[in-house]
């Protein structure tokens, strides 16, 4: 494929697997314990990050050439913010009931240190297509953790998947019962430990 | 290196469009997003007054509407009980401290239950919700909150239906007719008591809150309900 150089396709592929963001870099802890209750919270904090990483490295990386050096952090802080309000003022309009369970999380991605990250270490430095790629492919490094953590939580600690009952009656009926701890935000860290310890052990890295 | 000048100019420049951005972006959406707003309000209305709704099939903004069109009358309460005719809609209860609101559900000319705004101070946040009374004036039918944020799994219970749940049946009015709320116990209430509710563990600042804004705002209402008592 021509289309994708070597560079453009790291940029994409690397926070996926090798370099995740949360599991590797355990950045944007915060929303990753908060939005997994449930798998549709997840998909759409997701939806909501991906899209504006993306967005915010792609304006980033066009302006930066543009941007003065010295406030360079408040430029990207507040091309942000407005993506993060316009995000959220979407969500309240066509996704109301989403919205209210995110609450807060979705203005919270402001603060998210991915998207600044992305935007000082890569966004500043490449080209907006590369910078594009760089922001999708952090954004779903990151809501891929988020969705498995919230798969798990979902299934053990409510018994369905994506709000469908999988666990059947006859479990419930024989005693089976919903683990209480994976709805509370202890069993996120489990979960995530779990995900970066297991992470960690296949792709072999180790902290110095 | 860029000059000040060309800072504050960038940064200016930036900031108009940024901000011009935002603005219209809120006034496209400012309609349909007032209309959830009105729409969740209603939908708690018509859930503390016990209507059910299929988890696995929730109600449309058109089944909301249909639903409360039908069966719900809402009208304002001056402080002596007296019906004032506007529509609830267009005051602000919290602005305007001496008319109140009310929605009566009703079928057939009969009264099914009244059910009235809720808010004050939990720990963190102010509460909003709608309590609802039975017929009889004295008898908790229900209560919802719709929005607060309060701490989830601790302050945050009062949205969960156990919690909810346990107010349908309690009374607020003791024998001799005075108003004494309902309270929210530390801990299991004691289940022979019409006037208790199980508390939520580790969230006391909440539950006494929600104790204490329930009989403020039930004041409110207390000579509409005293004459619905006496007949």
């Amino acid at each position: 494929m021509a289309i994708f150089d070597k560079k453009s396709k790291e940029a994409l592929a690397d926070p996926l697997m090798k370099n995740n963001p949360i599991s590797l870099q355990v950045l944007g802890i915060c929303s990753a314990l908060a939005v997994t209750v449930q798998l549709n919270t997840a998909v759409v904090m997701t939806l909501a990050v991906v899209s504006v990483l993306s967005v915010s490295n792609t304006v980033i990386s066009i302006l930066r050439s543009m941007i003065p050096g010295k406030v360079r952090i408040i430029v990207q802080l507040s091309i942000i913010a407005s993506l993060v309000i316009l995000t959220d003022q979407i969500l309240q309009a066509y996704m109301y009931d989403i919205s209210k369970q995110l609450s807060v999380f979705v203005s919270l991605i402001i603060t998210n240190c991915i998207v600044m990250g992305r935007a000082e270490a890569f966004a500043m430095q490449n080209t907006p297509g590369k910078s594009f790629l760089d922001g999708l492919g952090n954004g779903l490094g990151y809501g891929g953790i988020l969705i498995s953590v919230a798969f798990f939580r979902e299934l053990l600690g409510s018994g369905s998947v994506y709000g469908y009952q999988v666990v059947p009656d006859s479990f419930y009926a024989a005693g089976y019962q919903n683990m209480g701890l994976m709805v509370l935000s202890p069993g996120a860290f489990i979960i995530l430990g779990l995900i970066v310890w297991a992470h960690r052990i296949a792709s072999g890295v180790e902290e110095e | 290196m860029h000059s000040n000048t060309y800072t504050i100019v960038f940064m200016s420049i930036i900031t108009i469009l940024l901000g011009s951005f935002l603005s219209v972006a809120n006034g496209t959406l400012k309609d349909i997003q007032d209309l959830n707003i009105e729409n969740d309000s209603k939908k708690n209305i018509l859930l503390s007054l016990g209507y059910y709704q299929d988890p696995a099939d929730p109600w449309t903004s058109d089944d909301i509407k249909k639903i409360f069109d039908n069966n719900i009358d809402s009208y304002l309460l001056d402080i002596n009980g007296n019906r004032i005719n506007r529509d609830p809609q267009s005051v602000e209860s919290n602005i305007n401290e001496k008319s109140f609101p009310i929605y009566v559900d009703h079928e057939d000319g009969i009264v099914k239950g009244y059910a009235i705004p809720i808010s004050g101070k939990g720990l963190w946040s102010t509460l909003y919700g709608f309590f609802a009374i039975e017929p009889d004036g004295l008898t908790a039918k229900g209560i919802t909150f719709y929005a607060h944020k309060e701490t989830p799994g601790l302050g945050g219970e009062v949205d969960k239906k156990w919690f909810q749940d346990n107010f349908s049946g309690k009374r607020f009015i003791n024998d001799n007719g005075d108003l004494v709320g309902i309270k929210v116990i530390k801990g299991k209430a004691d289940p022979m008591s019409m006037y208790e509710v199980d508390g939520i563990s580790g969230a006391t600042v909440t539950s006494k809150g929600l104790e204490k804004f329930l009989v403020n705002d039930l004041k409110k209402y207390e000579t509409f309900f005293k004459n619905i008592r006496e007949g």
